[in-house]
């Protein structure tokens, strides 16, 4: 089907995002003696393995402790480096939830907490793995930056950007071979949309795999005749309301598309936005209230209707709405 | 700061317990039992062993650092804190209210000088403090980190993990402490949970381990320290066993659970600070 769409974005080349970051990491301590990278006994998943051969002295193996290496972060930070810690998304924010609260945030130290296999797209190994709630753990924490690219060109030039940028962030990749169709030379912006596509019927953001999704639902929909801006929200916090705003100013509806819960991701920050500013139909695409399950990427994504077919049916519903 | 003498840490040390009660007692709030019971430590750490500067930097480079896990014990390092430069002693006067640095539990959220992390939520300071000693390391910077934790503190999971993991990092630039005074909220430790022998438990995870026996006696505290100091750099982390008494220095405070976390009233706060001299002055 994809193939004959005719898509505004197109790709000759699918990567993890994963080893976006790591390529990132890797580049990034090339480039500042100051970055540090802590693992927990998850080097190859994690795609660290580059950095720790070429800065093993920069490198820190924790083991199956990531409290641990949350506190180890932390301490990292307040000696001047730029930690940047691996370990699966689940342990990344659930497992450490109050380590990252009080030792992280509150104390506002410039700890980068990058998290790989995060969703449904991890796949065979079930809900165990599968989170889909830390979006929304981590947004709710005051100070916290909260980041979810969309491909491997993205996460690389995010793991970049957040080199720069000092307070505590998190960064949500995952596991599966997916589209490279934004550029390898972008300039990644935290905190700003980016609007990918230009519409007039609808707005679909969309944040982390969803938004290759959301192209390919956008050339659906206009086969259709009905005209879907695309909006990449790759930064969920700090939320880039302007940019909500003027597009639904123009739209007057929306959906929003994650790989998340429904509640507490992307598409509250957005109704939250709307309710406060401008109330507008909008239609979430999401997880609703439940755990994942074991099976292949695409067929979750499809069973929990978190894909294009799916954005397409609830565009056409919040146009519905308006 | 220059070193002070046995005699004069005696006298802060008096002064600082005045400090921890009075501020308890004006704002009925607060953990005045650990903070008498570690009282000579910070002071012996702040006025005597550590090389530090109250014009406080936050990365600490060149200096020796020191971070809290249980951080309930706030009163005391807010007093030692002021008391060696890093804030005027009046600030004391503001501690738990409102709009305040001296938050009830420390936070550098207020900008507090002398404060490098939050602490309150306890078993996360060793893991700090370890992270701090690789960063020294990183920058080659001889300098020591000290921590202090509860014995409590001991039933917390991610102690272990950071105490297995200085050991294999071989973090041997860090001293940390355990107060052993036997006590946790809801009674003795050897009741709630029993810690069982603390000392063959961190010699088993590859730490040096030294017991400072009269942790409420100075010279005991400021040799201990000494001690300490002696064996880091030698490929394994350093643990004392800091053994004092809750509540020490006030006659019906003294070795019970039972002021952990209790202010003590009018009459009460009278009746302790006639057992302590005012040496520095009142703030």
């Amino acid at each position: 089907m994809e193939k004959t769409l005719d898509l505004k974005y197109t790709f000759t080349e699918k990567k993890d995002t994963r080893s976006g970051f790591g390529d990132g990491l890797l580049e990034a301590g090339r480039k500042n003696p100051n970055v540090v990278g802590l693992c927990a006994d998850l080097i190859g998943s994690l795609k660290m393995g580059a950095f720790q051969k070429e800065f093993p002295e920069r490198f820190f193996q924790v083991g199956i402790a990531e409290a641990n290496m949350i506190g180890l972060a932390a301490g990292l930070a307040i000696g001047d480096k730029i930690p940047f810690t691996g370990t699966f998304a689940n342990f990344s924010t659930g497992r450490v939830y109050d380590q990252i609260r009080q030792s992280v945030a509150y104390s506002d130290k410039n700890v980068k907490i990058c998290a790989s296999h995060a969703g449904l797209t991890l796949g065979e190994d079930g809900a165990t793995h599968q989170i889909l709630e830390d979006v929304g753990m981590m947004r709710m924490l005051p100070h916290m930056t909260v980041i979810n690219p969309c491909d491997y060109n993205q996460t690389k030039a995010a793991t970049l950007a957040l080199v720069d940028h000092v307070g505590p962030a998190y960064l949500r990749f995952g596991r599966p071979v997916w589209p490279i169709f934004t550029p390898a030379d972008q300039k990644f912006e935290i905190g700003k949309a980016w609007k990918m596509i230009e519409g007039k019927d609808v707005t679909i953001f969309a944040t982390g795999h969803l938004v290759w999704e959301a192209v390919v639902a956008e050339a659906m929909l206009r086969e259709e005749g009905i005209y879907a801006e695309v909006i990449n929200i790759h930064t969920i916090k700090p939320f880039d309301e302007a940019a909500v705003l003027a597009s639904i100013a123009k739209t007057g509806c929306a959906v929003s598309a994650e790989e998340h819960q429904i509640n507490g991701g992307l598409g509250d920050s957005i109704a939250q936005s709307l309710a406060r500013n401008s109330p507008a139909p909008l239609e979430y695409i999401g997880v609703l209230d439940s755990f994942g399950e074991s099976g292949t990427p695409t067929q979750l994504l499809e069973k929990y209707g978190l894909n294009a077919e799916n954005i397409v049916k609830a565009a056409k519903k919040a146009i519905s709405r308006k | 700061m220059e070193k002070q003498s046995i005699d004069q840490l005696k006298q802060i040390c008096s002064q600082v317990r005045r400090d921890c009660l009075r501020m308890v007692h004006a704002v009925q709030s607060g953990h005045p039992g650990a903070a008498l019971g570690l009282t000579e430590y910070f002071v012996a750490l702040y006025f005597n062993e550590m090389t530090h500067d109250s014009k406080f930097k936050m990365d600490g480079k060149g200096e020796d650092m020191f971070f809290l896990s249980n951080g309930h014990v706030s009163a005391l390092w807010y007093s030692v804190l002021a008391r060696s430069g890093y804030f005027s002693t009046e600030e004391l006067g503001t501690f738990r209210k409102l709009n305040s640095r001296l938050q009830g539990h420390p936070a550098t959220h207020e900008g507090l000088p002398g404060i490098r992390i939050a602490s309150g939520s306890l078993g996360q300071g060793l893991s700090v403090a370890i992270g701090v000693a690789q960063a020294k390391k990183i920058d080659k910077d001889d300098k020591l980190v000290y921590v202090m934790m509860g014995d409590g503190e001991q039933q917390e999971g991610q102690v272990w993990e950071a105490g297995m993991y200085a050991a294999h990092h071989k973090v041997d630039n860090l001293i940390a402490a355990i107060d052993y005074n036997g006590q946790q909220i809801d009674g003795p430790t050897a009741k709630i949970m029993d810690l069982k022998n603390l000392r063959a438990k961190w010699e088993a995870f590859g730490w040096d381990v030294i017991e400072i026996k009269k942790g409420n006696d100075i010279e005991s505290v400021v040799n201990g320290l000494a001690e300490a100091k002696g064996l880091t750099g030698k490929g394994k982390p350093v643990m004392i066993l800091l053994y004092t008494e809750m509540g020490y220095g006030v006659d019906f405070m003294v070795g019970t659970h039972k002021w952990h976390g209790v202010a003590p009233s009018d009459a009460e706060l009278e009746n302790a600070l006639g057992q302590l001299e005012e040496t520095l002055g009142d703030y």
